[in-house]
């Protein structure tokens, strides 16, 4: 690096404030910040990366109304020269593109990199890690609570343990972990994240943007030629050779299982996420979930392929058990060491509805699903036959899917649910202590405990919101013991309210049948279901949103096991990521084949 | 003679005046009228969402022998009218209850199996999307990728006729 190079990345690091304390830029001395401001030079990945030692990415730069031949520096080299391989430099409308795929940091250490096109310039720095834990964890089992809030776990421990003068009965399993930490949730495009885009930093320790799964957004249309990041799954498969497994009560092809396997900038394109879940590098051993409406081909009613590939026969012909209901998974032999399991054509359906209430209008033919703690269980037993170790990430998707429709009772129970997986994963971790387990929602939802809400002297509506002293205990029982209240709906019930809404009509009753609270009007316009009752509410966000949308609140994780100890304070969601290769001691060099 | 008058009706249908918007007439007196003679001539098969399959499985799902052997046959839905995808689409998928859309999809892929998408002459910008619409026309069954859009439909209803109720 010559002089004034070294200068100018001093001078950026100055006024970025570039050096990380997990995830964050220190800031102690700094004056202020500036408002972000657009560059038309695009690095990728972005300023402030952070990356595993050998960690596989694409390395690319782009400049808007630029020049190919612009000069691109890592660590004052010619970057093809830094990283041993020739760059491809083209067009793309009037964007300069400069790239290199299939790159990493071998060692430990700053790197900065810098990109000059005539007087326009532009730094950035990037931070390579090697950290290892002292005690390592030979398996990672991480938990995802989608759009799991602190107040939504709150919810279920009111509703699964109940509350005595004041002292919770007992804590969830996920809430009775030894280390704690807020974790922040916005991608690198919004202060707001989707799942894919969170999802995608818990994978790779790299933000992304809004719809986006393992890799930065460049300039074109295609979903499938991003830069992208190497995963998790690829990471310990290709370093280690450990098994991997996903289980989610969504389609497998949604946005966080999807994002533990899978490089797309469009989150929608699950027919190409279930196929590229075939290819050796990030092929998960065990794969349970809903959403086989992508595995099966075209010609199949009720599939959503656009060609006849049947994606469950070729992970057949891979050797992999099938089932398609609970019985079969039950059924599945001892010996079975891949597994693809896929229970509904679409998501699964929530805990209430396919355990408790069973109404065949509901479930529609799909009477024999296991649920998320069968699924665990076989999961962990499956990925622990390796013995180089295993990373297992289960999903209870529907704690999402249920506060975007208002509806928290449905989402109380799917969060208990995933609650009981969480004791399966401590009861194995419990055997041989090293296993580490992380609980942690990817992003946050406006859902806040006001009070309770009784109708028993007659009031009702707003009126019957119960606040301060008047908000005396709901009268949720779990007489049989199952950790599920027995009455979804008992006379006194939370007064749960929701900071963004679309139009709608609130009862805070629960609803016997999934019932959404706003459907799309003319005009591209939400109206309230006219399907729902009790006090009307004029949404309070943009009217084409026909479901309440995800909050930037941070998130909690809870963790425990070999590794946990990184898991402190307030963190970077890319964080997590480096916490669970810290605790599995990673080295992205070495190559296990 | 009774399909003569089918016709006639179904050319008036076909001629009668599009308003501003070219919109599919609906809940119009007049075409209140083709219905119940559609029902008097006892043609029209009703279908309802139950009616769909006769089994379903994460392999699959199999069409109901009411709906193959009425394939290429008049039938009518009831249902619920979910936003097209662009608005100007020749279609539009009735569900059984109203619907709530991804806001990450804009694709089919968010839609449940049990859908049926109407196929229209023209696009429809008029109809209540918050109230049961009831559809009549032609089954047709089997997949089909819409060139435009690349939504995929099994069972569809080339409509004749929509009526609001």
């Amino acid at each position: 690096m010559n002089f004034l190079s070294k200068k100018k990345a001093m001078l950026a690091a100055a006024v970025l404030s570039m050096s990380y304390v997990v995830g964050f830029h220190n800031n102690s001395e700094a004056a202020g910040y500036m408002a972000p401001q657009e560059n038309t030079i695009k690095v990728l990945p972005i300023d402030n990366a952070k990356f595993v030692q050998g960690q596989i990415f694409d390395f690319a730069v782009e400049i808007k109304n630029g020049s190919s031949d612009m000069n691109v520096t890592v660590n004052g080299k010619e970057a093809s020269k830094f990283f041993g391989k020739d760059s491809v430099r083209k067009m793309e409308g009037n964007t300069a593109v400069y790239r290199i795929d299939d790159v990493s940091f071998p060692k430990a250490g700053n790197i900065t990199i810098e990109v000059k096109d005539g007087a326009n310039e532009r730094s950035a720095s990037y931070t390579v890690t090697n950290e290892k834990s002292k005690k390592r964890a030979k398996n990672v089992i991480l938990f995802v609570g989608d759009g799991m809030s602190l107040q939504a776990r709150q919810i279920a421990r009111i509703l699964s343990k109940g509350i005595t003068e004041g002292r919770y009965n007992d804590l969830l399993n996920m809430e009775k972990m030894d280390n704690v930490a807020v974790v922040t949730t916005s991608g690198y495009d919004a202060i707001v994240t989707d799942s894919a885009n969170s999802a995608s930093a818990y994978a790779t320790g790299h933000k992304s943007v809004v719809n986006a799964m393992g890799v930065y957004e460049n300039c074109t249309k295609d979903p499938f030629d991003d830069p992208k990041v190497e995963n998790i799954i690829e990471l310990v498969k290709r370093t280690r050779g450990m098994a991997t497994g996903i289980v989610s009560t969504s389609n497998i092809t949604d946005a966080t299982p999807a994002a533990m396997v899978s490089h797309t900038r469009r989150r929608a394109e699950q027919n190409f996420i279930a196929q590229t879940m075939l290819e050796d590098k990030h092929r998960p051993d065990v794969i349970l979930g809903g959403g086989s409406r992508h595995f099966i081909p075209m010609d199949v009613p009720g599939s959503k392929r656009k060609d006849n590939v049947d994606v469950i026969k070729s992970f057949e012909d891979l050797g992999y058990s099938f089932s398609g209901t609970k019985t079969e998974l039950e059924n599945t032999p001892e010996s079975a060491d891949r597994l693809l399991g896929l229970y509904q054509l679409d998501n699964m359906n929530v805990y209430i509805d396919r355990a408790v209430i069973k109404n065949p209008k509901v479930l529609k033919g799909f009477n024999d699903q296991p649920g998320l703690v069968e699924m665990t269980e076989k999961a962990i037993d499956t990925l622990s036959k390796n013995d180089n170790g295993f990373f297992l990430m289960v999903e209870g998707a529907c704690v999402d899917k249920q506060l975007h429709v208002l509806d928290w009772q449905r989402a109380a129970y799917d969060n208990i649910e995933l609650d009981k997986a969480v004791g399966v994963a401590q009861k194995f971790a419990a055997q041989n202590e090293d296993t580490l387990i992380v609980v942690v929602a990817d992003h946050a939802h406006g859902a806040s405990i006001t009070g309770t809400y009784h109708e028993l002297d007659g009031k009702t509506g707003r009126e019957a919101v119960r606040t301060y002293a008047d908000s005396k205990w709901p009268t949720f029982e779990d007489a049989d013991g199952d950790g599920f209240p027995d009455n979804p709906d008992p006379a006194v019930t939370l007064a749960v309210q929701f900071a963004n809404h679309p139009d709608c009509n609130i009862d805070y009753r629960f609803k016997d049948v999934p019932t959404p609270p706003a459907i799309m009007g003319k005009d591209g316009k939400a109206i309230a279901n006219p399907l729902t009752k009790g006090e009307f509410y004029a949404g309070n966000i943009p009217a084409k949103a026909d479901q309440e949308v995800h909050a930037a609140d941070d998130v909690i994780l809870t963790a425990q096991g070999p590794g946990a100890d990184y898991f402190k304070g307030t963190m970077d969601n890319t964080e997590v990521f480096f916490g669970i290769v810290r605790a599995l001691g990673i080295d992205g060099n070495k190559n296990k084949k | 003679m009774l399909s003569k008058i089918a016709k006639i009706l179904l050319m008036l249908l076909l001629i009668a005046p599009i308003n501003a918007e070219r919109t599919v007439p609906f809940a119009e007196p007049f075409f209140n009228v083709c219905g119940r003679a559609e029902a008097f001539w006892g043609q029209t098969v009703e279908l309802g969402f139950d009616d769909l399959y006769s089994s379903v499985s994460s392999r699959g799902v199999v069409l109901s022998d009411k709906l193959r052997s009425n394939e290429g046959n008049s039938v009518s839905m009831v249902g619920f009218m979910a936003p097209p995808l662009t608005p100007t689409i020749n279609f539009f998928v009735l569900t059984r209850e109203p619907m709530s859309i991804c806001p990450f999809c804009g694709s089919d892929a968010d839609w449940p199996a049990d859908i049926v998408v109407v196929k229209l002459d023209e696009p429809v910008t008029a109809l209540p999307f918050d109230s049961p619409i009831k559809v009549t026309g032609t089954l047709e069954l089997g997949t089909e990728v819409d060139a435009e859009t690349g939504f995929v439909s099994l069972v569809r209803i080339k409509a004749d006729n929509l009526e609001a109720l």
